[in-house]
């Protein structure tokens, strides 16, 4: 019994040892909770400040410029709102063909050859740029080069140089992970490779793609600076991508910037709307992301 | 066409006509043409964008450009020292803050936490990716820097005999509240990377540690830090990157003062902000100018995300499996993540 108690002592971690374990494992705890500080608090300010500011006349409304007088109305963000939705629904319909197709080259047509890997190169670099410089790329080409100014599409391909290298990743890991068997099944049956693509690898893909899109859509829905030159701003709401067009984003950087009580109000009540509705896409994301069965 | 060669046999049964082959090789074609013009649109944004920079750059030199400390848009001097330095402090700042904290999320999710709690939190961390930048410039130019204002006097008086900290008075836009927001924004790129690369570390190696009599702590110490030292830089430098293109936050929450600031305190300018505040009113040189700032900006991130990309790569080669997704969600999501 004795002898047991020994041995147990010779491999007992001493005091030292354990009390440095112990800081250290509460260190790595209190860096986490640390963490979570943040999201807590700006959850907690979006709800306290924003929440006050929603009304029916907010979202029906347009901002009216209004900012003096205190007697009249400073509006709501029906333009900003519509304007999103409008802009990005552009955008997504821009990359995500082109996105989804650059994917099916990489995975069932350029795999490994030179040009796959200057692509997957490429693809990387789009997904470091700032997105500030996708909006200077969009003002160079579209502004200047067509000598004439802001529009809402503008803003549209801005935004979908931004999704681009997320859709084209994310389709890219899906279609990695569709089955070789699903395949070779196809063309044993003697479907033609565009058919094996069409009706097997493209189904079996779908709903993981979607999650990767959404994502994409979630980020561009909430990003101000592409749109800064490109769609610029706007107060009224126009169905027209042709024309100067509001944005969420970009009237709450306005709303931002002004000094005024009213509008620094309004400005979160746009900025709740817009969590809420970039955490909806997300929500749908993970969604799709259950439903797929591959992996 | 070589099959129906060889003979009248089954290959013959099998094999197309030209015309019944036409759509594979259009297919094949137009997302070939679809690859290369990506390639091609890079290329060609990159070529304008050098030349619409170009009157600036024979306006100040290249070197001038980048190294003068004058920014000055009525005397037409655009030497863009102070946004240079500027981007450098606050994404500095940005990785300081952000990428230990970053790290012990990362380590906490993988190593320590109960597996329940596990799910829950990275979601959790991974919102904070979700929150627009806007929002965050938002957050902290009406709510963070207000409070942290007394507490930034405070410091700033206690150290007044460092150099850059203390002395000066402390302004509500500055420095330090950009880099404190820019440390938030990094923090799940940085986390997310960094827990893909410790979920590589074999089991064997950490089962080795605990069975040689190592805390949990020493195991993490000795097994698992060196082991994704590489995968963890490179995570940081993704999050460097990310830090240096941020524009919107950062341009809220900076106080646009083009010249150097004196303290970490103070009002300052980085090369993001500027285009975003100044590109509406700019004309001629100016404009120019702001492109150029944009070329430096785009060259700059080029550079660090291109190392970054390297060394996850070299991390996750090193493993005994390469990372691959375990779920579709996941895997998605970090595609998402990292892409982003």
């Amino acid at each position: 019994m004795s002898a047991r108690v020994d041995m147990l002592d010779r491999f007992a971690v001493s005091p030292a040892r354990r009390r440095t374990d112990r800081i250290a494992r509460s260190l790595i705890l209190a860096g986490t909770l640390i963490a979570l500080v943040p999201l807590a608090l700006i959850i907690y300010y979006l709800l306290k400040k924003g929440l006050g500011s929603w009304s029916s006349s907010f979202f029906t409304t347009d901002p009216t410029g209004n900012t003096f007088f205190r007697n009249e109305s400073i509006g709501g963000i029906k333009s900003a709102l519509l304007g999103t939705c409008e802009i990005v629904a552009l955008a997504a319909a821009i990359s995500v063909p082109a996105g989804v197709g650059v994917a099916l080259w990489l995975v069932e047509y350029g795999r490994a050859s030179r040009l796959a890997h200057v692509v997957r190169f490429f693809v990387d670099v789009l997904t470091g740029v700032p997105s500030i410089v996708f909006g200077l790329f969009i003002y160079i080409v579209l502004v200047v080069g067509t000598g004439s100014t802001f529009a809402g599409y503008k803003g549209s391909f801005a935004l979908a140089l931004l999704m681009l290298p997320i859709v084209i990743r994310s389709a890219e890991v899906i279609l990695l992970l569709v089955p070789n068997a699903l395949r070779e099944s196809a063309l044993a049956l003697g479907a033609p490779r565009w058919r094996m693509i069409a009706r097997v690898v493209l189904p079996t893909a779908a709903p993981g793609m979607v999650t990767g899109i959404l994502l994409a859509v979630a980020r561009a829905a909430g990003e101000t600076a592409p749109l800064l030159f490109t769609a610029a701003y706007a107060k009224a709401t126009t169905s027209s991508l042709g024309a100067f067009m509001n944005s969420l984003p970009v009237q709450i950087y306005n709303d931002v910037l002004s000094p005024t009580p009213r509008v620094e109000q309004r400005a979160w009540g746009a900025a709740l709307t817009l969590v809420v509705l970039i955490l909806l896409i997300n929500l749908v994301a993970r969604m799709f992301a259950r439903r797929s069965r591959l992996a | 066409m070589e099959s129906a060669a060889i003979s009248g046999g089954g290959r013959e049964v099998l094999s197309r006509s030209p015309l019944a082959r036409l759509p594979d090789r259009a297919l094949r074609f137009a997302l070939t043409l679809l690859a290369a013009l990506i390639l091609a649109l890079i290329v060609y944004f990159f070529v304008r964008l050098v030349g619409q920079a170009r009157p600036a750059f024979a306006h100040e030199g290249v070197f001038g450009f980048v190294f003068n400390n004058d920014w000055n848009i009525n005397a037409e001097r655009f030497g863009a020292l102070p946004l240079v330095v500027g981007t450098l402090i606050t994404s500095a700042l940005a990785l300081l803050i952000g990428v230990p904290i970053a790290l012990a999320t990362a380590l906490y999710t993988a190593e320590l936490a109960h597996p329940r709690v596990r799910t829950p939190l990275t979601v959790l961390v991974e919102l904070l990716a979700a929150v627009p930048s806007v929002v965050y410039g938002l957050w902290g130019i009406l709510v963070l820097a207000p409070k942290l204002k007394g507490a930034e006097q405070w410091i700033a008086d206690r150290l007044s005999w460092l150099p850059f900290i203390g002395g000066g008075s402390v302004t509500i836009p500055n420095y330090f509240v950009a880099g404190l927001i820019l440390a938030i924004m990094i923090l799940p790129i940085v986390s997310a990377i960094s827990r893909e690369v410790i979920a590589t570390v074999p089991a064997d190696h950490k089962e080795a540690a605990l069975g040689l009599g190592a805390t949990r702590w020493e195991m993490i110490r000795t097994a698992v830090l060196p082991y994704c030292r590489a995968g963890i830089v490179g995570g940081a430098m993704l999050g460097l990157g990310r830090a240096i293109g941020e524009t919107i936050a950062v341009t809220i929450v900076i106080g646009d003062a083009p010249q150097l600031g004196s303290h970490l305190f103070g009002q300052g300018y980085t090369l993001a902000a500027v285009i975003a505040n100044e590109f509406g009113e700019a004309q001629g040189v100016h404009r120019s100018a702001l492109f150029a700032a944009g070329l430096v900006l785009f060259v700059l991130t080029l550079v660090v995300n291109g190392l970054a990309r390297v060394l996850v790569r070299r991390a996750s080669r090193g493993a005994a499996a390469p990372v691959l997704p375990t779920s579709v969600g996941g895997a998605v999501a970090s595609a998402a993540a990292t892409g982003a």
